[in-house]
């Protein structure tokens, strides 16, 4: 499979600060990584290295093979799109201004800006003023910003922060779209519910620090984060303990007709069945592992996990 | 190259869409058709003077307002980019840090130099219909130098603001950098260089004070107007002083033009080196 980015063994030093330290990362072809991370965990430091706006103080990055800062930045650049936190723009220009301005820029043509303006759904939107738009409008603004030119790359830092749920709803929408056609996708976010059907592996950052790498399932196995079953139901002098007699199953009765069972994943379908077959058994809930409580795992210093 | 021109052309479109060539253009030509109208009320009479006498005490008005007029218009061009969160998206895009600058100046040089032509330019024509002036090619000649230098006087002011721009990290800091750049060059410099050679009872600085006056763009802007009237030169004392080949109107214009780039070039090189 073809490596789109490489950073090996990078780290990025301002004075004193750490703000990246030996990050070894690399982004295949066509797949969408998750950049997931506290505030002030390097997650934009990465993403500017890989832009060439800044270079790392030890190390390599490397970008379609070459480096982001060399002699063919420009050429690079064209093959990129990025989308940064916090962009408001040019308040005193219409959307299709501010996206010319870039367009141009870019090399790209004028019905090709329109078409993106159309895609992310701001043709109506487009002869007023970036002032007047919602927070919404303004990253879809940007999204058709970044997807100017067909880029083999997309960086996008915090793209859903401050969006309203039918927003941020649309905004994977569209990147479920450009992933289908083979898009390679770095994603920030320190938001973690609802990441999770968008992404192909995670790359948890903390301190600077590269601290877990992998597809979800690999990370929830390797924390062993336990799945959670609620049980209500209506069960008279039961033992469920008898029951499910098992050193792999927690099992802890709430009260009456409430029970929390806390088993590893791969038991699920077992322990399941068993509930199943259970006529006192009215009610089942699951809690998956959550990229929340991955995350937090992962974020533990090494030796308390 | 073609990144300059859009980023020169953006700025400019900007300038002209935020009224600032409007503005400027209006601001010039009012201030020149004031002058030269209320020009003579010293002396008892109210009407329009000679083009010559306007010029004279145009340049001095121009020294305040031409520098704080190009301040104004560039002292947060990156920093407020920075601000807006572009500077960050125009960075990965195919475009350079030189050429993005470049082409800022360019947009920023040519609503000056626009402003500074339309406004002046409209004036002079006025004026000169009213005082019977406005074939006289001596008088033209003078004005389109008025005009030249002063535009140039805007350039060197944009440059200057470039760098306050590019050394401070917040917008407030750098309109407070951009005050700060206007009044030393066109209150304290002149103060301190007057009070030192009044403290010295002019022992100190008679023969190397004019050339200090090289070292501050709007003296340079006032010596290359005035040195051109042989009439004038009794009358204002700085000029007096400043005689010799160092001070003819085209070596002084090429010290402006001196002053236009090294400020650029400074602004270049640091905001190359500047962390994003």
């Amino acid at each position: 499979m073809t490596v789109s980015v490489e950073l090996q063994h990078v780290s990025k030093a301002y004075g004193d600060f750490h703000a990246l330290t030996k990050i070894d990362l690399q982004l295949r072809e066509g797949e969408v990584m998750g950049l997931l991370g506290h505030n002030g965990a390097g997650k934009t430091t990465t993403m500017k290295l890989i832009l060439g706006v800044i270079t790392a103080s030890t190390g390599t990055v490397k970008l379609f093979g070459e480096s982001p800062t060399g002699p063919h930045a420009d050429n690079l650049r064209r093959h990129m799109g990025y989308l940064p936190e916090n962009v408001s723009f040019y308040n005193q220009l219409s959307g299709r201004e501010v996206l010319a301005y870039f367009g141009k820029l870019k090399g790209v043509s004028h019905t090709e800006q329109m078409e993106l303006l159309e895609r992310v759904g701001l043709s109506e939107a487009a002869r007023r003023r970036v002032k007047t738009y919602s927070k919404g409008m303004r990253q879809r603004l940007g999204l058709a910003q970044a997807l100017l030119g067909h880029p083999r790359l997309l960086l996008l830092d915090e793209p859903t922060v401050g969006l309203d749920p039918a927003a941020t709803r649309d905004f994977y929408a569209m990147l479920a779209e450009l992933r289908q056609h083979g898009t390679t996708i770095l994603l920030s976010s320190h938001v973690l519910p609802g990441i999770e059907k968008h992404i192909d592996r995670a790359a948890i950052l903390g301190s600077g620090h590269l601290l877990a790498l992998g597809t979800l399932n690999e990370l929830s196995q390797e924390a062993q984060i336990p799945l959670v079953i609620h049980v209500r139901g209506h069960w008279p002098g039961m033992d469920w303990q008898q029951q499910l007699q098992d050193k792999e199953i927690d099992c802890r009765t709430v009260n009456d007709s409430q029970l929390e069972l806390r088993l590893p994943t791969r038991r699920k379908l077992e322990v399941m069945r068993l509930l199943l077959a259970e006529p006192s058994v009215q009610d089942i809930e699951l809690t998956q592992p959550s990229l929340d409580s991955l995350y937090s795992y992962f974020s533990k210093p090494e030796l308390t996990r | 190259m073609n990144a300059i021109l859009i980023v020169a052309h953006k700025e400019f479109r900007d300038g002209l869409r935020n009224r600032w060539v409007l503005a400027i253009s209006m601001v010039f030509a009012l201030l020149a058709m004031g002058l030269a109208y209320f020009g003579a009320s010293a002396s008892g009479v109210v009407g329009f003077t000679s083009l010559n006498t306007t010029i004279i005490s145009l340049s001095s008005l121009a020294i305040f307002l031409i520098p704080l007029i190009a301040l104004l218009l560039a002292y947060d061009s990156i920093i407020g980019e920075e601000e807006q969160g572009t500077l960050l998206l125009l960075l990965t895009y195919p475009l350079s840090r030189t050429e993005l600058l470049t082409g800022k100046f360019l947009g920023h040089a040519a609503i000056m130099t626009v402003s500074t032509v339309s406004g002046f330019g409209v004036a002079a024509v006025l004026i000169g219909l009213l005082t019977g002036e406005l074939l006289d090619p001596q008088i033209w000649q003078a004005f389109g130098f008025f005009i030249l230098t002063a535009t140039l006087l805007g350039w060197v002011f944009v440059a200057m603001a470039y760098i306050s721009n590019v050394v401070v990290t917040e917008k407030s800091k750098a309109a407070g950098a951009a005050l700060i750049v206007w009044f030393w060059f066109v209150v304290v410099f002149d103060l301190v260089l007057l009070g030192s050679l009044v403290a010295s009872k002019g022992m100190a600085g008679g023969d190397w004070l004019p050339y200090l006056l090289l070292l501050n763009p709007t003296d340079v802007f006032r010596l290359a107007n005035l040195a051109g009237f042989e009439a004038t030169r009794h009358y204002t004392g700085l000029s007096h002083i400043a005689a010799g080949p160092l001070f003819e109107p085209a070596v002084l214009t090429s010290i402006l033009v001196l002053w236009v780039v090294l400020p650029l070039i400074t602004a270049l090189w640091l905001f190359r080196k500047r962390q994003v």
